[in-house]
Order: C-alpha cells, then structure tokens, then sequence
C-alpha cells in the first residue's frame, strides 16, 4: 500500500462492467510529508474518498480483486483507506 | 489504472488466435490536465472506442482479465471511454 493524495475524479458512461457503480479517482501518490511523487493513476473508490482526502492505495492486482470481492475481475488500483494522519518518527 | 488518448488504430492479419476479433488501438498516455506523456501503447478495446477518445486503460495480467475469454497474452486494454475529468477542487478542465 502507499500513500496518495485524492486530486480529481474521472467520469465515465462507456466502461467495463466491473467499473460501474464504483466512483473513479485520480491519485497523486505522496511521500510521508504528503509532497507530491510520481504520475497520476486512476483507482477505484471503496471508501467513500473526495478531492483532498489522503488516502490508502493498493496498486496490485490480487489485493484489488479481493477487496471487490471478484477474483477474475481486472482491477488492480483501488483506494482502501482514507487516512487520517501521518505519525513519522522524528529519529 | 492510467488515463490516455486513443490517437489511432492497428490493424494485423496475422496474430494470435486469441486476438481475433478485437480491435487494436493505439494510446497516447495522458495527465490528468490531458497532456501527453511517455510513448504510445497498443491496447485491446473492449468498451469501443474511437479515434480521439479519452480512455481509461490498464496493463499488466488486469488487462488479459478484461477481456471476455481471459486467456489471452494482452498486456494493456483499453476498458472505459471518459467523458471528462475533474481536477483538483472540483475544477473542470
């Protein structure tokens, strides 16, 4: 899993049945200081996330699967977590 | 799953048998602003889409998945036509 930070979401009408009813949403994964890394993906919504949140990304295959419930589903992004804060060790 | 640009069309006669039958689109990736990244893909289309089309596509063994007979060598589909994207704050671009 890793961190990212909810910046948009995606509309769609023509989609893969495995993606209805499930909101899309553009992740910008974060470091530990919630700076920006990396391009964007798209993953699904599990937790009701907005634009803003800080959020639990699984970006695998199998975990997205079991998450949806669906072991031949072809999903591998999905967001799993909202995350409420960040505790780092100072060292 | 990564956002793109349907920006042509591959045709082959002679591929694999799992391939026939399905269209081979050729996909520009994209940001969320819309701007080009990285170099083209081909990707099975599985939601018809078209030249000029936003997609919504995935790769790795999702994308063999995708498809209606899942045991096929794709490596990246295309699996939804996106009407727009909203950025940041609701803004809409």
């Amino acid at each position: 899993m890793t961190l990212g930070k909810i910046v948009g979401n995606v509309v769609t009408t023509m989609k893969h049945e495995v993606l209805t009813g499930h909101k899309l949403l553009i992740v910008q994964p974060v470091d530990k200081e919630g700076k920006a890394r990396g391009k964007t993906l798209v993953a699904l919504d599990f937790v009701q996330a907005g634009i803003g949140d800080t959020v639990l990304v699984i970006e695998e295959g199998n975990s997205g699967r079991m998450i949806l419930g669906d072991s031949m589903a072809p999903v591998r992004s999905v967001v799993a977590g909202v995350v409420d804060s960040v505790e780092v060790s100072g060292g | 799953m990564k956002m793109g640009k349907v920006i042509g069309n591959v045709v082959s006669s002679q591929k694999d048998a799992t391939f026939e039958g399905i269209k081979l689109l050729l996909v520009q990736p994209v940001d969320e602003t819309y701007k080009e990244y990285g170099d083209p893909l081909i990707a099975c289309d599985v939601v018809q889409a078209g030249m000029g089309d936003y997609v919504l596509f995935e790769g790795g063994r999702e994308a063999a998945l995708a498809m209606e007979d899942w045991y096929n060598p794709s490596d990246a589909a295309v699996m939804a036509i996106i009407d727009h994207i909203e950025y940041d704050a609701g803004e809409e671009k």
